[in-house]
């Protein structure tokens, strides 16, 4: 189904993080922006569509003070929103957000971190782009984020904080397929398997809380898409959930290893999974509205051999082509379809 | 990330150096009663209770540079000395092989029980000095303490924290090679075979469900590995089955096939090998070098009782360029007398991390 295309090279390699790669597609000038977290710095590589041009960027995360310790990111990640695309950093010390191509800061956000270290880790870790202006991010204390963000211009604002999540924050996303008709916005995930679904607005608004039933849950990756919750868990499973009610569509033993990474082509349903035990799968996910039922089956493997992958992401829409990168790996692999 | 990741990243490598050490001693013949004061005078530094005090307060890691410093002063806690590339070897092997263990752990919490392993062969080491033992098992109860009650999360975010601690290393050790679970490039072979962790299913099926939680489909696809199992949970207790291998000896000797190797007897916890442990090569590499550098030097009794011990591993092609550069440091002069006790070491360890 899918095909090795040619590997874009990074400057340096990818560190074991989840959902550790974002794509944005620039068809206006052709072009495609990779990033991948690698320690305390990010790397940016833009690539023209006709594969002849690629250029880097690093940005390194910001230290409040003089800092001994450097700080760590936990994830990077283009925001679309219908005016701009923001590209979001969280690290251990706060949130940094860059207009797209990486060469203004617009924003910082300092985490409150305590003064003498305590055995809670401080970070910020997932993001996502939700309606129009909003992006959330959340922190390890499992409180979220929301900010409001201007059509242009610096004046971003932390519009409210959102206290539901006791564990951490692991991932989060936002309602993908562009239809306006879905009810949830947004969906939460923490380091205790629990899956929280939203609306968004001045104040958002908690629809459902989707409690994890399994002692050792733990959920890496979540996308929601018409209405169903898709998120990927420690156990190397894929569960399906209808957002609004928490009703488990589906059940997959996808992977023997922790799963890092879940993506999804929006037009045609086809989902991405990556994880630890070197291996990427390609599903499709298919919506009967009449009989209130989703459908996945398998499509595609593809073996990365002797990678931890911690990031896959589909490069455009339909899902004609996608990228993975892997712990220690300077590279960004790419496939296309046959 | 995790500021609980210190005490692990320096009891699995502490693990992982009394490992090499013993297995030196013994391949280059010390003296059995030498032998084991040169393992106890380490393990007493490394279990000191104020280090250990310090070792376990929440805390970033240590750069790189600050905790190969904890190293060689450990490794010269005793009467041995070490001369600089054979500290470099020794540093680059034992960081290596936990970087394996950490890479190939079935599930994140496993990593307590690679620790456990090492605990347990530690343990085993000075299970005839009562007071170093008493450190050893006050150990064991802290970690159980600290680590028991976190949850799979935070136990993958101390993974996570140790990747990033070993990002980029790919330095190939020839134990590794031979047993083909490194490549020539230095990186570590992840194979899609063999039994999944526990609590992990053995990918390929999907079932799906009505509204009303009743399952109406399954479907089969081909998981394109060859898992065979799921790995029964090890003990997280002080005593018990660890089931996961990773974490004990892979030098340790299961068939006195060398003299050299003779009187291995006392040894019977390492005796319990792992069956992928290449031992006849791991023993026959080191033999071949215990034979390009000769014995060691021992001073008269009488002296300051030091004794030169120099050994080197193949790590890399360029192997026999260095052997040869380290026959010549073979004859420098013998190292410093040691005459502080374990106290005052423990107390430069302490004084040195301190100042970090």
């Amino acid at each position: 189904m899918y095909h090795k295309e040619k590997s874009i090279q990074m400057k340096s390699s990818a560190s074991a993080l989840y959902n550790n790669l974002s794509v944005l597609r620039i068809a206006p000038r052709s072009l495609t922006y990779f990033t991948v977290v690698h320690a305390n710095m990010v790397n940016m590589v833009s690539a023209s569509w006709d594969g002849l041009n690629y250029s880097h960027r690093q940005l390194q995360s910001k230290e409040a003070n003089v800092a001994t310790s450097s700080s760590l990111i936990m994830q990077a990640a283009w925001c679309v929103l219908p005016s701009r695309d923001i590209l979001v950093l969280t690290s251990q010390k706060g949130i940094q957000m860059y207009e797209s191509d990486g060469s203004i800061m617009v924003y910082w956000h300092a985490l409150d971190t305590p003064e003498t270290q305590t055995a809670q880790a401080v970070f910020a870790r997932g993001i996502a782009a939700v309606r129009e202006k909003y992006i959330c991010v959340g922190i390890s204390s499992g409180s979220m984020l929301v900010f409001d963000v201007p059509i242009k211009g610096s004046n971003i604002t932390l519009s409210e904080v959102l206290e539901e999540h006791k564990e951490s924050i692991t991932d989060l996303a936002s309602e993908c397929s562009g239809s306006l008709e879905c009810i949830a916005d947004m969906v939460s995930a923490d380091d205790s398997g629990n899956l929280c679904v939203w609306k968004s607005g001045e104040d958002f608004q908690l629809l459902n809380k989707i409690p994890d039933k399994a002692i050792e849950a733990f959920c890496s990756s979540v996308k929601l898409w018409k209405g169903t919750v898709v998120a990927g868990y420690g156990t190397g499973q894929i569960r399906l959930y209808e957002a609004v009610t928490g009703i488990v569509h589906a059940e997959v033993n996808a992977h023997a290893r922790w799963i890092y990474s879940l993506d999804i082509a929006p037009f045609s349903g086809l989902l991405l999974s990556a994880a630890e035990d070197s291996l990427v799968r390609v599903w499709h996910l298919t919506m009967t509205p009449e009989t209130n039922s989703v459908e996945i089956v398998h499509m595609y493997n593809e073996c990365v051999t002797d990678t931890q992958i911690c990031g896959a992401k589909f490069c455009d829409g339909d899902g004609y082509a996608f990228a993975v990168t892997g712990y220690d790996l300077s590279e960004i692999i790419r496939y296309t379809q046959v | 990330m995790s500021s609980r990741t210190l005490p692990l990243l320096f009891i699995n490598l502490g693990g992982e150096m009394l490992y090499i050490l013993d297995q030196r001693l013994r391949a280059q013949n010390i003296p059995a009663d030498k032998a084991k004061k040169v393992m106890n005078d380490i393990i007493t530094t490394m279990f000191n209770k104020k280090f250990l005090e310090e070792l376990f307060k929440p805390q970033e890691l240590y750069s790189k540079k600050a905790l190969r410093t904890v190293f060689d002063r450990l490794a010269h806690a005793s009467i041995m000395r070490l001369n600089q590339a054979s500290m470099d070897k020794l540093y680059d092997l034992m960081t290596m092989a936990f970087k394996y263990q950490v890479l190939l752990c079935p599930r994140a919490k496993d990593i307590l029980l690679v620790s456990f392993n090492h605990m347990d062969a530690i343990k085993d080491f000075v299970k005839d000095t009562p007071s170093v033992l008493s450190q050893v098992d006050e150990t064991y109860r802290q970690l159980i303490e600290m680590y028991t009650p976190l949850s799979s999360g935070e136990f993958q975010l101390i993974r996570q924290t140790l990747l990033i601690f070993f990002q980029d290393m790919h330095i190939r050790v020839s134990i590794f090679l031979k047993d083909k679970v490194q490549n020539s490039n230095g990186r570590f072979v992840l194979p899609i075979s063999g039994p999944v962790p526990h609590g992990t299913h053995i990918p390929g099926l999907i079932r799906m469900f009505s509204c009303n939680g009743e399952e109406v489909k399954r479907l089969q696809f081909r998981n394109g590995g060859n898992y065979t199992g799921v790995l029964r949970e090890g003990s997280f207790e002080m005593f018990g089955e660890r089931v996961i291998k990773l974490g004990t000896n892979m030098y340790s000797v299961s068939r006195p096939v060398e003299t050299h190797m003779s009187g291995t007897s006392k040894n019977s916890a390492q005796k319990k090998s792992v069956n992928t442990a290449p031992n006849p090569l791991a023993k026959e590499e080191l033999n071949m070098l215990a034979r390009l550098m000769g014995g060691m030097e021992v001073q008269k009794p009488g002296n300051a009782d030091s004794v030169l011990l120099c050994y080197e591993h193949c790590f890399n092609q360029q192997a026999n360029a260095e052997l040869v550069k380290i026959m010549g440091d073979f004859t420098e002069e013998a190292g410093e007398p040691c005459s502080s006790s374990a106290n005052s070491k423990g107390d430069d360890l302490l004084a040195m991390m301190d100042g970090l």
